[in-house]
């Protein structure tokens, strides 16, 4: 049965076939749906979840795997260093079933923090890495991922970018899914439980083991060359691997090597494939790691090779790859001459079109609050990861940190520390408070921080598609588990003061933040509205006769549905949610809800 | 076959559900398809893409420089936007009602899609539609994605029969729309038909 699907489609049902029987992850662009694609497929018998954070969802698989279940984890790149502490151990520790860390990593980097590499981390863990170049591979590939995890007995990484996790292509599935059948966790010490003399014995194993594996991947079927031969040979990895193939096409006397495996390094196989090659241009993406590689290997072996890439800047270091920044680097290293293109002189000036967030946003009116209730006062805003890190844009301008997940609430506590006069803001998600905000939470109590932290529960995990999360209450096998309350818990850990307000009711918002902004000690404010995507209004709001045009309004707010039309304020239909943010805030009253279908 | 067709336009018009209805329907013919689409912080209101990309010589999922066969453009801007995509013979199928950014009223830039217009007029090959317009004798604006479907079909650049075309809309629209999004594909058929012919 052929199947249009996503990369990260392919990247699920792959696991599938291989008899995954436990999947766990959290979310982060471009690998979330990873998960989502499995809990759509059939999959009796195999436990999905999404996971409170990378570790966790590492640490639960790293057992299901200690008992010979195959294991499948996936995050974003900026996860795996969430879940590095777990890795670096289990590196060490090794499986008994297979265990795979998918790591997607976001050239670009598009919807990221960092652009760091994946394979990097691999050769860090001293853990096998694959490196697929498209989804009809990754399906493929990830199925292999499995097989070596398990002749190894060591956890391996599987590291997509978002090319091939968000790339669309058909691919033959399989029928059903039968879960592997394992054996169950054989109580052993000497293996399971890490200790310095295992750590100094299971070191010198590895790297023995490490020389083999790059024997093994020597003759992988996705380690590749095509081409040639020629004095002049491109090699490259992941998508770029594609770009350049097309490229490639009108030009077969190019050789093209491809690797799959970027550690451990495929040595015999590069060697043979350096045959009678002179230079060599290496195309990927993020750090210059193949090259690398290659340049160790080039010294090991003394060969008279120039390489070329990033190392030596016929590469950019940094961005994303194109088939035409890759078509321009190959014509270059070529000496082929540009093909006359369309004309692209005088284009007019390109409206920009940032991201903002979308009308009737519970976040927006929350940062208002906040904004209006300090107004004057020396304050720190706080930021965190989520929708509403856009809270930094104009006019509201309430974002004056983001760092990585969780850090808004302990760097409010670090700015507390060194300024007593200024008032300090965590701004932190439901999703996110849950994922590493609570650790923070309890730090900044038992070491006498002075914070507000605001809670902006929407009740889900908007950014990365709508996934629920421990306070939502339904887990990823489908059942209704009870939602963890979020005022429970910060009740628990003992705040001075904790205030679950409606961000829309804009006064007493302004007002509750007042009061708490003048209680010393730490203490929570939960804005609580559902995300807009979620919960669907049929309200709108109106402008009648009374608006004087003093565009206050669009102003402060920066609502996306607010537009001028020929000098008159107006609201887009068609975007409000009738949040009626916009209507507390006018002067002249001139804004009023309808209930209108 | 070999064709590549891009799909502009910004987030909220529908752009994905004409890409998927093109990729599927070119698999329905026994095609190879590759494609691509904008995902994750861009929203509503943002520039979105989506590539198309039919035969057996496509590798990556996305479409290189002047090698588009076709545009299909929902936006004026997001044409322009995308114009060094399109190859030197393609053409481009252009909605003319211009969307402003989310942030106009904010800070101003006057765009209303007009100066969009005069540079596709001059450089490129294009069919325009009034899309508004031709929308709201529709009933409704979210009928664009499947007219402009539709007017790509009829300027016979596709290259996919209508037939196939017409049972993937069966498929893929709610129920209730069908009769609507059939007759929308047809009226951007006969004005796909009539301007290139």
């Amino acid at each position: 049965m052929k199947e249009y699907v996503m990369g990260n489609g392919a990247i699920a049902l792959g696991a599938l076939k291989a008899g995954v029987n436990i999947a766990c992850g959290y979310p982060g662009t471009p690998s979330s749906e990873i998960i989502e694609t499995i809990a759509k497929y059939p999959h009796e018998g195999l436990h999905l979840e999404w996971s409170v954070n990378e570790k966790a969802a590492l640490e639960v698989a790293a057992a299901a795997a200690y008992s010979g279940a195959r294991a499948l984890v996936t995050m974003k790149q900026v996860g795996l260093n969430v879940a590095s502490d777990p890795l670096m151990s289990l590196a060490y520790v090794g499986v008994e079933g297979g265990l795979v860390v998918v790591s997607a990593d976001d050239p670009g980097p598009i919807s990221s923090q960092t652009e760091q590499d994946t394979r990097r981390f691999a050769d860090f863990a001293r853990i096998p890495v694959f490196d697929p170049s498209s989804p009809e591979e990754a399906y493929e590939m990830i199925q292999d991922a499995f097989e070596y995890s398990e002749k190894y007995k060591t956890p391996v990484i599987f590291r997509p970018t978002t090319r091939v996790d968000h790339g669309y292509a058909s691919i033959e599935t399989f029928k059903e899914y039968t879960p592997k059948r394992f054996e169950g966790f054989k109580k052993d010490s000497s293996r399971f439980v890490i200790f310095p003399r295992l750590s100094y014995k299971n070191h010198g194993i590895i790297e023995d083991r490490n020389i083999h594996i790059g024997e093994d991947f020597s003759d992988y079927r996705f380690n590749t060359a095509e081409g040639g031969p020629s004095k002049n040979a491109v090699m490259a990895s992941g998508v770029s691997y594609m770009y350049a193939k097309e490229f490639l096409k009108d030009h077969p006397e190019i050789k093209l090597i491809k690797i799959a495996t970027a550690y451990p390094f495929p040595e015999s196989f590069m060697i043979r494939q350096l045959e009678g090659v002179e230079e060599i241009l290496c195309l990927e993406e993020l750090s210059p790691y193949i090259e690398e590689q290659l340049l160790k290997l080039a010294g090991k072996h003394h060969l008279p090779l120039k390489v070329y890439g990033k190392l030596t800047c016929h590469v950019p270091a940094m961005g994303e790859n194109s088939s035409d920044l890759i078509a321009k680097i190959l014509r270059c290293y070529l000496d082929i001459e540009e093909q006359s293109e369309l004309t692209k002189k005088d284009i007019p000036n390109l409206p920009v079109r940032p991201p903002v967030l979308c009308a009737g946003c519970p976040h927006r009116a929350s940062f208002y609050a906040v904004k209006k209730a300090m107004q004057g006062e020396k304050t720190y805003y706080c930021g965190d990861i989520g929708c509403y890190t856009l809270g930094n844009a104009m006019p509201l301008d309430m974002v004056d940190t983001c760092l990585c997940m969780g850090a808004g609430v302990t760097m409010a506590q670090g700015f507390s520390h060194v300024d007593g006069d200024g008032k300090a803001f965590a701004f932190i998600g439901d999703s996110t408070f849950f994922a590493s905000g609570i650790t923070g939470v309890v730090n900044a109590v038992i070491n006498e921080a002075d914070i507000t932290v605001c809670i902006l529960d929407n009740s889900t995990t908007a950014m990365t598609g709508h996934q629920p999360h421990p306070g939502t209450g339904i887990n990823m096998m489908g059942h209704d588990v009870g939602k963890i309350s979020i005022k429970n818990i910060l009740e628990g850990i003992g705040l001075k003061e904790v205030v679950t307000i409606d961000p829309f009711e804009l006064d007493k918002a302004i007002d509750t933040v007042k009061e708490c902004a003048n209680i010393k000690g730490v203490k929570a404010i939960i804005f609580k509205s559902p995300c807009i995507a979620i919960e669907k209004s049929s309200k709108k709001c109106l402008i009648n006769d009374s608006c004087v045009n003093c565009k206050k309004c669009i102003r402060e707010t920066g609502c996306p549905a607010l537009i001028l039309t020929d000098g008159h304020v107006t609201i887009d239909q068609s975007l409000c949610s009738g949040c009626g943010l916009c209507a507390q805030v006018c002067p002249m009253k001139a804004i009023g809800g309808s209930d209108n279908e | 076959m070999n064709k590549d067709i891009l799909i502009c336009g910004v987030g909220g018009q529908g752009t994905v559900l004409a890409s998927r209805i093109i990729a599927a329907s070119a698999m329905s013919e026994n095609n190879t398809v590759h494609s691509a689409e904008t995902i994750g912080m861009a929203q509503r209101g943002g520039p979105v893409t989506s590539h198309v990309r039919i035969g057996d010589d496509a590798y990556s999922p996305m479409i290189p420089s002047a090698k588009a066969d076709l545009i299909i453009g929902f936006e004026p801007a997001e044409v322009v936007r995308n114009i060094g995509y399109l190859s030197s013979n393609g053409l481009a199928v252009v909605n003319t009602s211009a969307v402003k950014p989310v942030t106009e009223s904010l800070a101003e830039t006057g765009y209303d899609g007009s100066e969009m217009i005069k540079y596709l007029e001059k450089n490129v090959n294009c069919i325009f539609v009034d899309g508004e317009e031709e929308c709201k004798k529709l009933g409704s604006a979210k009928f664009l994605n499947i007219l402009l479907l539709g007017i790509a079909a009829g300027s016979g650049r596709l290259e996919i029969s209508k037939d196939t075309i017409t049972s993937e809309i069966e498929k893929r629209v709610p129920a209730k729309f069908k009769e609507k999004n059939l007759e929308a594909f047809l009226c951007g058929f006969e004005i796909g038909k009539a301007k290139e012919n």
